[in-house]
C-alpha cells in the first residue's frame, strides 16, 4: 500500500508506526499474510534554534508551512511509486503537516516496510531526499530576529542528485 | 486564451495576492513568455519575472521548465524552491 496524508493535526507516530508492522497483505490464495521483516522510518522536527549557514542560532517561534493542495499529493504518490518501481518495498507510509507548528513539533513522518531492512532503509532516504525537492511546500519561520521564508538549500539538491 | 495563474509562499505574499483567471495574448504561449509578459506589470512584479530569482513553475500540478507550452485552461503555478520535509 502507497498512503500520503497531509494534515495540520499532529499524528501518533508509536500508532503509525505499529499499525505498518503488523498490517497483513491478502496472497492469490484469500489468505491474509504479513511477511515484513523490516521497518524504517524517519521523522522531521521543528528545532529549537535555526541551523544554517546564513542564520544560525536565533530562537524558533513558530514554524508555517505552507503548500499546493492537489499538486502536493500528486507529487508525494509519485515519489512513493518511484521508490516502490527501485526496490523491494512492501508499504510506503507518508504523512506531512501542514499550518503553523511550534518547536519540537512533529512535521513529517516517511515509514517503509520491507523484507529485508536494505530496501527499507533505501527506500525511506530516497523518499525524504525528493520529498525535500520536489513537494510543493514551503517554511516561513518566526526567529528572535523576526519573520523569513527558509531558503532552500543546495545540499538538499546534491542529496537528491545520488540517487540519479 | 484563458488561463488560471497561481501563486506561493513569498511570491505570493510579493504580488499580493494567491490567484487569478488571465486572458493571454496569442504570442505568450510558453511559461517563458507568461514570465515576460507578467514581467510588464510593474517594478514588483518586473523584480519576480525577469529572471533573476529562481522561479519555479507547474502546469496542471506538474513541474515544468521554461520551455513548457501553456494551453487554453491550463493552471499554472509559480513558486520558489520547495523547503518541505
Amino acid at each position: 500500500m502507497m498512503t500520503v496524508r497531509i494534515q495540520t493535526e499532529d499524528f501518533d507516530l508509536g500508532q503509525e508506526l505499529v499499525s505498518m508492522r503488523l498490517a497483513e497483505h491478502a496472497k492469490q490464495d484469500g489468505l491474509a499474510v504479513n511477511n515484513i521483516g523490516a521497518l524504517v522510518s524517519f521523522v522531521g522536527q521543528v528545532r529549537e534554534f535555526t541551523n544554517d549557514s546564513q542564520n544560525d542560532g536565533d530562537n524558533i517561534h513558530t514554524l508555517t508551512l505552507e503548500h499546493y493542495p492537489t499538486m502536493t499529493e500528486k507529487a508525494l504518490t509519485a515519489i512513493e511509486l518511484e521508490a516502490k518501481s527501485r526496490w523491494d518495498v512492501i508499504d510506503t507510509l507518508i504523512i506531512h503537516r501542514v499550518g503553523t507548528l511550534q518547536p519540537l513539533d512533529q512535521i513529517v513522518l516517511v515509514a517503509v516496510t520491507s523484507a529485508h531492512r536494505g530496501e527499507a532503509f533505501k527506500a525511506c532516504e530516497f523518499i525524504m531526499d525528493y520529498l525535500k525537492t520536489s513537494a510543493p511546500f514551503w517554511k516561513k519561520e518566526t526567529t528572535s530576529q523576526g519573520e523569513r521564508w527558509v531558503e532552500a538549500k543546495l545540499s538538499d539538491d546534491a542529496a537528491k542528485e545520488r540517487w540519479k | 486564451m484563458n488561463i488560471n495563474i497561481l501563486y506561493f509562499a513569498r511570491i505570493k505574499e510579493s504580488v499580493n495576492y494567491s490567484s487569478e483567471n488571465i486572458d493571454l495574448p496569442s504570442d505568450v504561449e510558453t511559461v517563458t513568455a507568461l514570465k515576460n509578459y507578467l514581467a510588464l506589470r510593474g517594478e514588483n512584479w518586473a523584480n519576480l519575472f525577469n529572471g533573476k530569482q529562481v522561479i519555479r513553475a507547474a502546469i496542471n500540478h506538474a513541474l515544468v521548465d521554461d520551455m513548457a507550452k501553456i494551453k487554453a485552461g491550463d493552471e499554472v503555478a509559480f513558486f520558489p524552491p520547495v523547503t518541505g520535509g
